[in-house]
């Protein structure tokens, strides 16, 4: 089949089979490897990714459905040589250690965020448990969501702003 | 006068690998396409224990995609290669052949029987579904103790017994402590418990995956592996590759926790597989299979037994443990119960001691290192009776502990075991950790919540801990009978522009050692810590190593770097005095500067690296050089502590466990990175925890994993675990210059049995005195109705003989 995806702000069309997944989509057809698959049962949430401004586990979506929607993945969170936010809370906190689990933590966090821009401790673990870690017992990595929280509120400037537009707009668009 | 430079050691900078692995610019070897590039999979078997009747491959071979499809008489037509075990602990331990596919006989379920190589990893895989194979089944051997049996049927029938080596330990044979029967047949009292660590699945994040090129000179393999060095050397050896032609690469992993120690079949698969067929292979696991044939951690049975006077001092331990190996020897698994035999007596002043391991095969997969290796089974088990034995006494539980530990003043202390601990302050840990955790207050609301009968109890458990870190001396490994040494590498390249390229070998798999080494160098050579970039992973750029396991990275690798440093200085110095006319006696290094005594002329190591690259004006007879090459064999262990204080609510109609608090103050020496020491201890609770309350594999009666995905094998997300209160005293290390004791494996130890203790706690008035890990609500619902010990595993909570022993299903106060 033929479908064509917007990633990171850069449209591709591309012939699949209809059983590819878009994990796998993302990665060897589109060099896009900063998202990775940790599990073969969608419960470990390494591979979320952003469709169409929303996180989805990239491993239970079809490359087909994603035929005309836009994907944001780890590698279009970075613009301009500046950190997203959310990255670069991961980075003053400590929130990562073999970094396996980050780059689907930071799109969750990202989403989660959106939904709530000021979760408190247990909206936020609630709200990455879909995403497992095993190296850094999940402390920083929830004090990192609520500091980016803290960064984004109203009035911290234009960061402030980009958590909507990749909510909802999907990031570059074309 | 030379400015003083703030040290970068102690400062919790922020870590250089951050920025890679937060904007998705991670090198993991599943990332790697190469041209011409084919994919492997593995079939594996769905029996425990059978004989293969007969593969057919005809089907597969035509298959979409498919290149070629190998069984083990193709890959191995003499059948000569046997997987590697490099700690043969008893001269008569056994060695049954681990094959790289197994021709004849599979002995666990996942056990690799053919390979398929294909275009796509898909085609491989639907590959895979058109190999048919016959088996035969054979009897499944799951039981240790129905294993040694006699009779029982055997794992490998050529061995003749389940048993693969018993090792012991005697203080009085050793001359290191006192005999322990006598101990126990003549004390007052006497508290015996069988512990079953259950078997655990190590988890890394990132699926195991090697990918092989033998198209250059060289074969080059990259491999998700904490095991560079060691990979390479020892597939040389099982493979006869000739050493020089294999360069072995470790990109980022994505963790490991031992689960990457092995060096796997299916490495030498990948490396037989491409050579055959000339092209770069890739092999790359689904997480099923990982959880099916990577190897699994702990399982053991742990029968011990105290003895101590009515006032609460211990007078003898008495450990018999047995191992479950799986189905062969792992690399390093045969000795994993040894390192345990030595922190059974943990902070403890005993001074009767008794350790025998039994290490049996069964029809499961391979068992080997996982976080902690044998010091968390140890541990637990003391820190248990510990408890068990406070009730018995009428004690608080941090009395006991008290009344028995080794003091501060008493260090460097030599244990019942022959290990001479260098430093510690378990006072210290402990006042620090009872004031964080409101000890007092807490012991007051549980006694508040049991008399008003409250439906919620509250449990309060401690954990008093040391481990070996920095594994390890090689004369000590030696006199276990381990394969090769503990000494770790490190060079150091000054470049002409001043900047720093350091390499190690201890590669590291998500540690941050890039950054904790760059703050070594800075302060060794008073550069900024910006302008030191650490090389390591690669067998060639990091050409000799021992690699990263054991919390040794630091205390070993990191010291190794220290030593470079210094050879760097000491070479540069005749340089200095050189430029600066003057003798080397009257001359400083501080701060990166060579200054003369008493002056402000001075010169800078950035300065000598450029006079050396220049070579115009270097003293007769000096090499134009400011590199080093250093190896550091570390004369002892370290040993870090800690206090871990948990405070646990159990609903009584339901069984579920709620953790309310968890403070735990770790002593781990000098802290290179706060910031990295606490993420490490946070990490290495949560996996403590998880086998006290969440994880824990299963077989059917079959020997199929019932817990063989994410979806079965409860790992602990965001919401099943607690904020943790994390403090540190610091005791440094007097063996090593930094003062570093390592604190990779911390957490893990300590907090596993801080967290049962306090289940247990808080429900021991419903006569409960054992509950079975993972202490799911189910089991510990069962035991308060049922007031026993137990919620169903047989042999459990056997009472002990002798004086005062507590009754299996008694132990209320
Ligand atoms: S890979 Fe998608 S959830 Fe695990
Ligand atoms: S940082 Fe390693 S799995 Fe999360």
């Amino acid at each position: 089949m033929r479908i064509t995806v917007t990633v990171d702000g850069t449209k591709y069309t591309d012939e699949v089979e209809p059983r590819t997944l878009l994990v796998h989509h993302l990665r060897e057809k589109l060099g896009k490897v900063g998202t990775v698959v940790g599990c073969d049962t969608s419960n470990c949430g390494a591979c979320t990714v952003h469709l169409d401004g929303h996180s989805v586990k990239s491993c239970s979506v079809l490359a087909v459905q994603a035929d005309g929607c836009e994907v944001t993945t780890i590698e279009g969170l970075a613009r301009d040589g500046q950190l997203h936010p959310v990255q670069k809370a991961f980075h003053d906190n400590h929130a990562l250690q073999c970094g396996f689990c980050t780059p689907g933590m930071i799109m969750q966090s990202i989403d989660l965020l959106a939904d709530n821009p000021d979760p408190d401790e247990q909206a936020v673990r609630e709200g990455l448990e879909g995403n497992l870690c095993r190296c850094t017992g999940y402390q920083n990595i929830v004090r990192a969501v609520r500091d980016a929280a803290q960064n984004m509120s109203p009035g911290a400037g234009p960061e402030a702003e980009r958590i909507s537009e990749n909510k909802h707009v999907g990031v570059g668009g074309d | 006068m030379t400015a003083t430079i703030e040290p970068e050691v102690g400062k919790s900078r922020r870590r250089k690998e951050d920025e890679r692995l937060i904007t998705g610019r991670t090198r993991w070897t599943d990332n790697l396409a190469l041209p011409g590039m084919l994919h492997m999979a593995v079939l594996r078997s769905p029996f425990a224990h059978a004989k293969i009747v007969s593969i057919d491959t005809s089907a597969a071979k035509g298959a979409a995609g498919v290149v070629a499809v190998f069984t083990a008489k193709d890959l191995d037509p003499d059948s000569s290669i046997g997987m590697p075990c490099a700690w043969p602990i008893t001269p008569d331990m056994k060695a049954p052949r681990r094959p790289v596919l197994a021709a004849d006989q599979v002995n666990f379920a996942g056990e690799g029987v053919a390979v398929v190589v294909a275009r796509t990893s898909a085609e491989a895989h639907d590959a895979l579904e058109e190999i048919d194979v016959e088996y035969d089944e054979l009897p499944v051997i799951l039981d240790m103790e129905a294993a040694i049996a006699d009779g029982a049927p055997l794992v490998h029938e050529d061995q003749g017994s389940n048993t693969s080596a018993v090792w012991k330990f005697d203080s009085a044979e050793a001359g290191t402590g006192g005999n322990v029967e006598e101990a126990i047949s003549s004390a007052e009292v006497v508290v015996k418990r069988r512990f079953r660590q259950q078997r655990l699945v190590p988890a890394f994040m990132e699926p195991r995956a090697c990918v092989v090129d033998p198209t250059g000179t060289q074969l080059t393999m990259w491999s998700a592996t904490q095991v560079p060095h060691i990979l390479r050397v020892m597939s040389a050896l099982t493979l006869g590759i000739p050493e020089h032609k294999l360069r072995v690469i470790a990109p980022d992993v994505g963790g490991g926790f031992g689960g990457k120690i092995g060096v796997l079949p299916e490495e030498m698969m990948s490396l037989l597989v491409a050579q055959k067929l000339g092209k770069p292979v890739k092999w790359n696991e689904t997480r099923s299979e990982t959880m099916l044939a990577a190897h699994h951690g702990r399982d053991q049975i742990q029968d011990i037994t105290i003895s101590a006077t009515r006032d609460g001092q211990v007078t003898g331990l008495k450990v018999e443990l047995l191992a479950n190996l799986g189905a062969y020897n792992g690399l390093v698994g045969t000795g994993v119960p040894i390192l345990g035999a030595f922190m059974f007596n943990a902070i403890y002043k005993f001074p009767a001691y008794h350790f025998a391991c039994t290490n049996v095969y069964t029809t499961t997969t391979l068992t080997d290192a996982y976080r902690g290796a044998g010091r968390p089974e140890a541990t637990f088990a003391i820190e248990r009776i510990m408890d068990e034995l406070a009730v018995e006494l009428g004690v608080d539980p941090l009395e006991l502990r008290e009344k028995n530990w080794i003091k501060h003043e008493e260090f460097p202390f030599t244990t019942v075991c022959g290990l001479t601990y260098d430093s510690g302050n378990y006072e210290a840990a402990t006042a620090k950790a009872k004031q964080l955790f409101d000890y007092d207050g807490l012991r007051a609301e549980q006694e508040k919540r049991r008399a008003s009968g409250d439906k919620v109890q509250l449990g309060i458990g401690i954990s008093t801990f040391t481990e070996m870190c920095g594994l390890a001396p090689s004369r000590v490994l030696g006199s276990l009978d381990y394969g090769a040494g503990g000494w770790e590498h490190a060079a150091i390249r000054m470049l002409p522009t001043g900047k720093v390229e350091v390499i190690t070998g201890a590669s590291a798999h998500g540690q941050g050692h890039e950054t904790a080494w760059s703050q070594i160098v800075a302060d060794q050579l008073g550069v900024a810590f910006e302008d030191v970039e650490i090389i390591h992973g690669d067998t060639q750029s990091s050409h000799k190593g021992m690699d990263t396991y054991g919390s040794r990275s630091l205390v070993v690798g990191g010291i190794a770097v220290v030593k470079a440093a210094e050879k760097v200085v000491a070479k540069a110095k005749p340089i200095a005095a050189h430029l600066l006319e003057c003798a080397e006696d009257d001359l400083e290094f501080a701060n990166g500067k060579f200054t003369v005594k008493g002056t402000d002329t001075s010169t800078g190591i950035a300065d000598i690296a450029l006079a050396v690259f220049a070579a115009h004006n270097l003293p007769d007879g000096v090499e134009p050089s400011l590199d080093s090459d250093a190896t550091f064999d570390p004369e002892n262990f370290s040993y870090p502590h800690g206090t871990h204080l948990c405070a646990a609510e159990v609903d009584t109609e339901t069984g579920r466990i709620k953790l309310r608090s968890y403070v735990c103050v770790d002593d781990v020496g000098v802290a290179v990175n706060p910031l990295i020491v606490e993420g490490q201890v946070h990490g290495g609770l949560a996996q403590g925890i998880a086998q006290a309350l969440f994880e824990g594999t299963e077989h059917d009666e079959s020997g199929t994993l019932t817990t063989g995905t994410f979806a079965d094998y409860l790992l602990p997300s965001a919401a099943d675990l607690p904020s943790f209160t994390t403090d540190r005293t610091e005791t440094p290390s007097t063996t090593n210059p930094l003062g570093a004791k390592g604190v990779g494996e911390a957490g893990t130890i300590a907090s596993t049995p801080a967290v049962v203790n306090a289940v247990i706690d808080a429900v021991r008035h419903f006569g409960v005195n054992d509950i079975e890990m993972p202490l799911t609500p189910m089991r510990v619902w069962h035991a308060m109705q049922h007031g026993t010990t137990d919620a169903g595993g047989p042999g459990r909570g056997e009472a002990g003989g002798g004086l005062g022993s507590i009754d299996a299903s008694g132990g209320a106060q």
